[in-house]
C-alpha cells in the first residue's frame, strides 16, 4: 500500500528517527567527546577538544580519564559490584518468578485473569514507593524486627538496612514483575496438553520440565532476564535508599562524580566504559543464545 | 493433591511477597504519629496534611502534565516507527533503523540522563536553546526514552495482523489515507492505548532522568518524594503511596471488567 502514498508522506514517517538521532545519539557522542577531554575549572568544566592558536589547530584530547578509572580499584570494584548485583538478582528473580508465572499460566482462565491483574498492579505502582516500602519494613523499629522479637528469634532489633543484602532484596522485589510478565506471556501460549503427552509417554516430571517446558519458555526467560539485568546494572535509586557503604555501585558513582565532584570528564568516561562493560555480557549472551537456537533447529 | 498444595503454596508465598510491603505502607499511613513506626492510633491526619502540602500538589500537577504530553508525543512517534518498520517493504537499511529505534531500550537511565543533561547544556551554549533547564527539557528526555517502548508494542501488533485486510481495502478502491484511518487505525487502537499508558507510567515513574534534566519550577513528583525519603521516613509519603495504590487498583479492576465484558460479547 505504501507505494501508492506520495513520497513526502513516506519521509514524514521517518521524523522520529531524526528525533532519536538528535536526542539520543548526539548526546552519546557528546559524552564520548567530553570523556576524552581534559578536566578544567570553569564553565563548562572541561577544555575544548579543538583549540586554535598561532601554531594552528591543537587537539586537547586525552585518554587520561579512562586510564584514571581503570587504574583505580575503587571504580573497577563498582563495575564488578553492579554486574554481580545484576547477575544475582536476575537469577533470583528467575527462580522466584518462574514458578509463579508457571502456576498463574496453568490456572483456570477465570482465576488466571484475576491473578494476572494482581501481577500487573505492583508493576504499575510507583517504583520509588515500592523501594521506600522496604525502607519502612527493614527499619530497626520496623515491622520485621518487631515480628522477629515477638516470636523470640532475636532479642534486640538487628540492623537490616544499609547493606548489600537489603539492596538485593529491594532489586528482586521491584524487578520481579518485569521477570514474571514476559515469562507468563510465553507460558500461557503453549499447549498444556504437551505436558500430559510427555507424562503419558512415560517421562518423569523433571524430564518433562527440562525437555519440554523449559525449551518452550526460553524466549520468555531471555526477555525477562534482559528486562531485569540491563536496568539493574545502572540502578541508582535502590542502592541509594537501601544500600550502605559496604558496596558501591556504578550508577551511584556516576551520580556522585557528576553532582558532587562536578567532574564531567570522569563522569562521562565512567558512562562510556559502563556502556562497553554492559554491552559485552549482552553480546556474549546473545551469541550463546543464537548458537543454542541454531543447534536446535 | 500434593501438586495442588504445592501450587497454592507457591502462589500464596509469591503474592504475599509482592503485596506485604505495599499493604504495610498503607496500614502505616493511618498512623497518628509523626514517628512512622510507632503506632499511636488510627487517623486521617497525614491525608489532610498531604492535601495541604503545596510542594507535593504542585509536583503532582507538573508530573501529570509532563507525563500526558510525553505519552502523547511518544505514541505518535512510536506509531510512525512501528509503521515504517512493518509496512514499508522497501525500507533501505532496515537493520539500521531497527538499531536506531531500539537502542534506548538497553541504555541504563543514569547514562541517558547524564548524556541528555550535557547535551542540553552544550546546545544552550552553542545555539541558546533550550534557554534554561525546566519542564521542556524533562519533557524532551521523557519522550526520547518512551518512543522505543511504544514502538515495540505497535510493531508487534502491526506485524501480527493480516496485511491482506489492507490490500483488500486497496483492491476495493479505498484511497491510501482512508485505509490508514478506516482499516489500520482501528486494528492497532488497543496497541496505541497500551503504548500511551506505558509511556505515561514510564514518565510518571521516572526519577533518575528527570533529576538530571530538571531545572527551576520543574520538580516532578518522584523528585519531591525522593528528597523526602532519601534520608528518612515521611508519614505524608505513606499517605501518598496509599492513594497511588488505590488509583492503580481501581484502574486495574476497571480494565479487568472492560476486558471481561468484551470477551463475553
Amino acid at each position: 500500500m505504501i507505494k501508492n502514498l506520495k513520497k513526502q508522506n513516506v519521509w514524514f514517517v521517518f521524523t522520529p528517527y531524526l528525533w532519536l538521532v538528535l536526542f539520543f545519539f548526539v548526546p552519546l557522542a557528546l559524552i564520548f567527546k567530553i570523556s576524552i577531554s581534559v578536566s578544567e575549572w570553569g564553565m563548562p568544566p572541561y577544555r575544548d577538544l579543538f583549540s586554535f592558536s598561532e601554531n594552528g589547530l591543537k587537539i586537547n584530547s586525552t585518554l587520561g580519564n579512562y586510564l584514571f578509572i581503570f587504574s583505580d580499584p575503587f571504580y573497577i570494584r563498582s563495575y564488578f559490584n553492579s554486574l554481580s548485583l545484576a547477575f544475582t538478582s536476575t537469577v533470583l528473580c528467575l527462580l522466584i518468578g518462574y514458578p509463579i508465572a508457571f502456576y498463574v499460566a496453568k490456572s483456570k482462565p477465570s482465576i488466571r485473569n484475576i491473578l494476572l491483574i494482581m501481577l500487573i498492579i505492583p508493576f504499575w505502582s510507583s517504583f520509588l514507593l515500592r523501594v521506600y516500602a522496604w525502607k519502612v519494613l527493614l527499619q530497626g523499629s520496623g515491622i520485621i524486627n518487631s515480628i522477629l522479637i515477638h516470636i523470640g528469634l532475636i532479642s534486640e532489633p538487628i540492623s537490616m538496612l544499609h547493606n548489600h543484602y537489603a539492596v538485593i532484596l529491594g532489586v528482586v522485589y521491584t524487578y520481579l514483575p518485569f521477570m514474571i510478565l514476559p515469562l507468563y506471556g510465553y507460558l500461557v501460549k503453549f499447549d498444556l496438553n504437551l505436558i500430559d503427552a510427555s507424562n503419558d509417554l512415560g517421562a518423569k516430571p523433571l524430564n518433562t520440565f527440562v525437555k519440554v517446558i523449559l525449551p518452550l519458555s526460553l524466549p520468555g526467560i531471555v526477555a525477562g532476564s534482559m528486562l531485569v539485568f540491563i536496568p539493574v546494572v545502572g540502578e541508582y535509586i535502590i542502592p541509594e535508599m537501601l544500600g550502605g557503604s559496604d558496596k558501591l555501585y556504578f550508577g551511584k558513582i556516576i551520580w556522585d562524580e557528576f553532582f558532587v565532584n562536578r567532574d564531567w570528564p570522569i563522569a562521562s568516561a565512567l558512562a562510556m566504559s559502563g556502556i562497553v562493560i554492559l554491552v559485552f555480557p549482552i553480546i556474549i549472551f546473545q551469541l550463546m543464545y543464537a548458537k543454542y537456537n541454531f543447534k536446535n533447529e | 493433591m500434593n501438586k495442588l498444595f504445592f501450587k497454592i503454596f507457591t502462589l500464596t508465598i509469591g503474592f504475599s511477597f509482592l503485596y506485604f510491603p505495599i499493604l504495610t505502607l498503607i496500614a502505616y499511613s493511618f498512623n497518628d504519629n509523626k514517628r512512622v513506626m510507632v503506632w499511636k492510633g488510627f487517623s486521617f491526619r497525614w491525608y489532610k496534611e498531604l492535601f495541604q502540602n503545596e510542594q507535593i500538589l504542585e509536583a503532582f500537577y507538573t508530573s501529570l502534565k509532563i507525563a500526558s504530553l510525553s505519552a502523547t508525543f511518544a505514541t505518535i512517534m512510536g506509531v510512525m516507527i512501528g509503521f515504517s518498520l512493518t509496512r514499508i517493504s522497501k525500507i533501505p537499511a532496515r537493520p539500521f533503523f531497527i538499531f536506531l529505534s531500539s537502542s534506548p531500550l538497553v541504555m541504563p537511565e543514569i547514562i541517558l540522563g547524564l548524556s541528555l543533561l550535557l547535551f542540553f547544556i552544550s546546545s544552550n551554549h552553542i545555539i541558546g536553546f533550550p534557554s534554561s533547564k525546566g519542564q521542556l527539557t524533562v519533557l524532551i528526555s521523557h519522550i526520547t526514552f518512551s518512543v522505543a517502548f511504544v514502538a515495540v508494542i505497535i510493531q508487534s501488533r502491526l506485524s501480527s495482523y493480516d496485511k491482506n485486510i489492507e490490500e483488500a481495502a486497496q483492491d476495493l478502491g479505498t484511497i491510501p489515507n482512508m485505509i490508514f484511518w478506516k482499516v489500520t487505525a482501528p486494528v492497532i487502537l488497543p496497541a496505541i492505548l497500551s503504548g500511551w499508558l506505558l509511556a505515561f507510567t514510564l514518565s510518571l515513574d521516572d526519577l533518575v532522568v528527570a533529576s538530571f534534566t530538571t531545572g527551576p519550577g520543574a520538580n516532578t513528583l518522584p523528585i519531591v518524594v525522593f528528597s523526602k525519603v532519601r534520608l528518612g521516613l515521611s508519614p505524608e509519603v505513606n499517605a501518598l503511596s496509599a492513594i497511588i495504590m488505590l488509583i492503580v487498583i481501581l484502574a486495574a479492576i476497571s480494565i479487568y471488567l472492560i476486558n471481561r465484558s468484551n470477551i463475553k460479547k
